[in-house]
């Protein structure tokens, strides 16, 4: 009990700093604020040569030159062995031709996972699920997704969110649902009466007061 | 290590970053941008290159120390 009261009572959460880390990575020893200035996306699998991660590993690295456009860097973890890890890439790579990438913590001691809340003890009391950080270059957590065991994520989300983000950082707008990047963007609420009233002669596409889109 | 192998030689990625110290000292953007790799490799890199006595750090700048300028040469 106590073991996953510890394993489950530290959650980060979006908008605050992201936990600082130093950690053993198939890239030799990685601290968070190595990172610091790019985009990172740190994410978590359950275990080396098992078949979904597998696929999931083939995917990032699909987007990984994508990623790099937009300034955006990876990190995997899970509680395996760094040579578990360095065994796993080069059998992926041996088997489908892929070459990963990016770095994968070896997380053996869990100091990482638990200061993510990554271990949740009702999916796994030993492993990973499949949590994805996505923090920004100032180190602040920007979105969090949590996937079950049994469920791949989705490569299209992970990058239609990081446009979303940076969209929003450049642009001081908000992206309303199944944004894509060229789509309008939602014009944040007025706050005053008066604001509110100026609203419809402003040229926006004008649902109500709360509710105006525009073009970048 | 990441930047030194265990017969005490530099790796790939190390010997890069030895060789843009080579030309001056620098900051890790520096040395990225000379050396081509991430930035988060090179700084990580050269925190290690450091302890090993490779390379010494002057406030937020590498340079080449004597060892790691025998090891290039």
């Amino acid at each position: 009990m106590e073991e996953i009261k510890e394993q489950t009572s530290h959650m980060p959460r979006i908008g605050e700093p992201a936990p600082a880390f130093e950690a053993v990575t198939t890239h030799g020893k990685l601290k968070l604020e190595d990172f610091k200035g790019s985009w990172l996306i740190l994410f978590s699998h359950p275990a080396d040569f098992t078949p979904v991660c597998t696929t999931e590993f083939i995917a990032f690295a699909e987007i990984y030159p994508e990623l790099q456009k937009r300034g955006v860097e990876l990190l995997g973890l899970s509680v395996d062995s760094v040579s578990s890890h360095i065994a796993w890439v080069r059998n992926v790579e041996e088997k489908t031709k892929v070459k990963i990438p990016f770095p994968i913590i070896a997380d053996l001691n869990k100091e990482v996972s638990l200061a993510y809340g990554m271990i949740h003890p009702g999916q796994s009391k030993t492993e990973t699920v499949r949590c994805v950080f996505i923090i920004d270059p100032n180190q602040i957590i920007r979105t969090i997704l949590y996937y079950p065991l049994t469920t791949g994520r989705n490569m299209d989300e992970i990058l239609r969110i990081i446009d979303a983000l940076q969209t929003t950082d450049k642009n001081a707008v908000a992206t309303p649902a199944n944004w894509r990047p060229g789509d309008m963007v939602v014009v944040p609420p007025p706050n005053t009466q008066e604001m509110a009233e100026e609203r419809i002669k402003q040229g926006y596409e004008y649902t109500d007061w709360y509710l105006c889109k525009k073009k970048l | 290590m990441a930047c030194i192998s265990p017969d005490g030689k530099p790796t790939e990625s190390g010997a890069k970053m030895l060789r843009a110290l080579k030309a001056g000292s620098g900051a890790p953007e520096e040395v990225a941008s000379k050396a081509g790799l991430p930035l988060f490799r090179v700084r990580s890199g050269l925190r290690e290159l450091a302890e090993a006595g490779l390379a010494k750090q002057r406030d937020d700048k590498y340079e080449l120390s004597e060892m790691g300028a025998e090891l290039i040469k």
